[in-house]
């Protein structure tokens, strides 16, 4: 066998296009790829996979391994870890970059169990360690209130990364890369769990997770009628509404806009937390905003202790208000 | 003969820890409890106990609580068993206080294969202290079964189990054969709390401990990982809070203070 020496990004692909994630994945692993002196390449699984393989290497990859494969079209981790053991086999990567996405945050630890390997997930800074050449990664730990940095001593050192941690990869045209295909089996015997139903909600307006704006209410709201009040106001400066997980485990709000830990993770310019009283769970998936703004009746809420701007006092006075001269300044 | 169900049950280091009093030794690598403050089940975990009761309550079954650790406050990790679980395995043993998955998840799967026969496995979709979400998936391929994770509900009929659960756009609704390994999200619903009968019961209650010597597991050759740093990341405390007569001028002076900052 020889030596593992390159590094793997596993894409994802949403409609024949390379998923963002891919992208920051693929800029992630080419700070890494320079670094130890490696190549970066990327495995697409599925099929017509031509359009996203040229977008992977114009994003920095040398080359692209297709594993094509009917079974690979769903969403299914048993068909993917199936494939990519296959492909890790063959490509031998000594690190191995994956999206904590719906899929990824499954894919990563049946891999690394797959191959006996070690796992870090939801990385939000990848290093080298001078000198030893490690791939130090750091990950937040206990709702986001203390920060681990984990090493994994066999190879592939199979990372799970957090969606937004990275900025894409820039673009290059010029480059040119190698496609690979990678025959897999995938016998129908390893796909036991079935997709019964699936349903997709359309989301009227900006995605949370794509807004400049997001203003997020919380369990200090007392019920599902004041984001109506939100609402308004995320719609004036162009941004969406999200929420707390107090709100949505009560039912207020559908749990697709929970803001957190267990919800999505947001980086807008700007987000308005209203009546959130800033417990980490909830802070873990807004700290990537670049300004805080809070507005809460209690000082001694944990979130004035992460937010830029704060204010103190009752939201039923001071969102309406708010609202009306933000109306003023933007008309 | 009923369902056989094992549950998955971390103690762990209480999550509702406000971050000012919320101590990490540096050297050891490891969180300080403050001092007076109790652990507690790790939350998601207490949702897979009650995800058991209430299949247990439909179609009958026994629940077997196994959890993983160096010691445990025992008024508290039998909580499961005031709850109504019927049976509370401790796996207990200097060697098996790791942050290690590969580790953990190993011998959680030699306490599985000694316990036997078993239906279904339910988890907390991930612990609250290391946030890893390993554990589950890792047991699903340690012994060959399906895994079904973040369920917000879950129904077993004819040899199998079905779960919703919530996805970035919408809801997915997922099958799989039994025995397999499923968790639980907190959309499932508050755990129960436990009766004066259970808490009675519960402290009445042996568990069962196994310690090292009794699993068929090396851990020689098993840690995968290397906890290099452990830290309490710098908090910038310059909130500038926004003055004013009333709640109606602070809300105006804050449009105007964002509007100042370009951020509208």
């Amino acid at each position: 066998m020889s030596e593992a020496n390159n590094i793997l990004i596993v894409g994802e692909i949403v409609n024949a296009r390379l998923s963002s994630v891919t992208s920051e994945l693929l800029n992630a692993g080419g700070r890494l790829a320079g670094s130890l002196g490696q190549p970066l390449y990327a495995v697409l699984l599925g099929t017509n996979l031509q359009d996203a393989a040229q977008e992977a290497m114009c994003n920095g990859a040398s080359k692209v391994f297709l594993a094509e494969h009917p079974l690979l079209n769903e969403e299914n981790v048993e068909a993917h870890v199936t494939a990519l053991q296959q492909v890790a086999e063959q490509v031998q990567p000594s690190i191995v970059l994956i999206g904590r996405t719906q899929l990824g945050r499954e894919l990563g630890p049946r891999l690394a169990f797959r191959l006996s390997v070690g796992l870090a997930q939801d990385a939000v800074a990848l290093t080298v360690e001078p000198g030893t050449q490690r791939l130090l990664v750091t990950r937040p730990v206990y709702g986001g209130n203390a920060m681990a940095v984990v090493t994994m001593t066999c190879k592939p050192q199979i990372v799970t990364v957090r969606p937004k941690a990275f900025e894409a990869a820039t673009n290059n045209k010029t480059i040119e890369g190698e496609l690979v295909r990678v025959a897999v089996e995938i016998p129908n015997s390893v796909v036991r769990t079935r997709v019964v139903e699936r349903v997709a909600q359309e989301t009227a307006g900006v995605k949370m997770e794509e807004a400049r704006v997001v203003v997020g209410g919380g369990r200090g709201l007392g019920g599902p009628a004041p984001f109506a009040e939100l609402e308004k106001l995320a719609k004036l400066l162009g941004g969406a509404v999200g929420a707390s997980r107090p709100a949505c485990d009560a039912g207020w709000v559908d749990p697709r806009f929970q803001i957190g830990l267990t919800g999505k993770t947001i980086t807008p310019e700007l987000y308005i937390a209203v009546a959130i009283s800033g417990a980490c769970q909830h802070m873990a998936g807004c700290s990537g905003a670049k300004v805080i703004v809070a507005v809460n009746h209690d000082t001694e809420a944990e979130i004035f202790k992460q937010a830029r701007y704060g204010v103190v006092g009752d939201w039923r006075k001071i969102v309406p208000a708010f609202t009306e001269a933000i109306r003023e300044l933007v008309s | 003969m009923g369902l056989r169900m094992i549950v998955c049950a971390k103690q762990v280091l209480d999550p509702e820890t406000p971050s000012s009093v919320f101590k990490i030794d540096r050297a050891t690598k490891r969180a300080i409890p403050p001092p007076g403050a109790d652990p507690v089940v790790n939350g998601f975990d207490e949702i897979a106990v009650e995800a058991a009761l209430r299949i247990k309550a439909s179609a009958g079954g026994t629940i077997t609580v196994v959890s993983m650790g160096r010691s445990f406050a025992m008024d508290v990790i039998k909580k499961p068993l005031a709850m109504g679980a019927d049976e509370l395995i401790l796996l207990q043993d200097d060697a098996f206080d790791t942050v290690d998955s590969f580790i953990a998840t190993n011998v959680l799967a030699a306490a599985v294969r000694k316990i036997g026969q078993f239906d279904i496995i339910l988890c907390g979709r991930q612990a609250s202290d290391w946030d890893n979400a390993q554990v589950p998936l890792g047991l699903a391929e340690l012994l060959d079964l399906p895994c079904l994770p973040f369920a917000k509900n879950l129904e077993l009929k004819n040899g199998s189990v079905r779960i919703q659960r919530v996805t970035p756009d919408g809801e997915e609704t997922l099958e799989a054969p039994l025995p397999a390994v499923v968790t639980v999200s907190n959309e499932f619903g508050e755990p129960r709390a436990p009766n004066i009968k259970g808490i009675m019961a519960a402290t009445r209650a042996k568990p069962t401990v196994w310690g090292l010597p009794d699993l068929n597991v090396d851990l020689t050759t098993l840690a995968r990982t290397e906890l290099v740093d452990l830290y309490i990341p710098a908090r910038e405390t310059r909130c500038e809070i926004i003055q004013g007569e009333d709640d109606t001028e602070v809300g105006r002076k804050l449009a105007l203070k964002l509007r100042e900052a370009k951020l509208i």
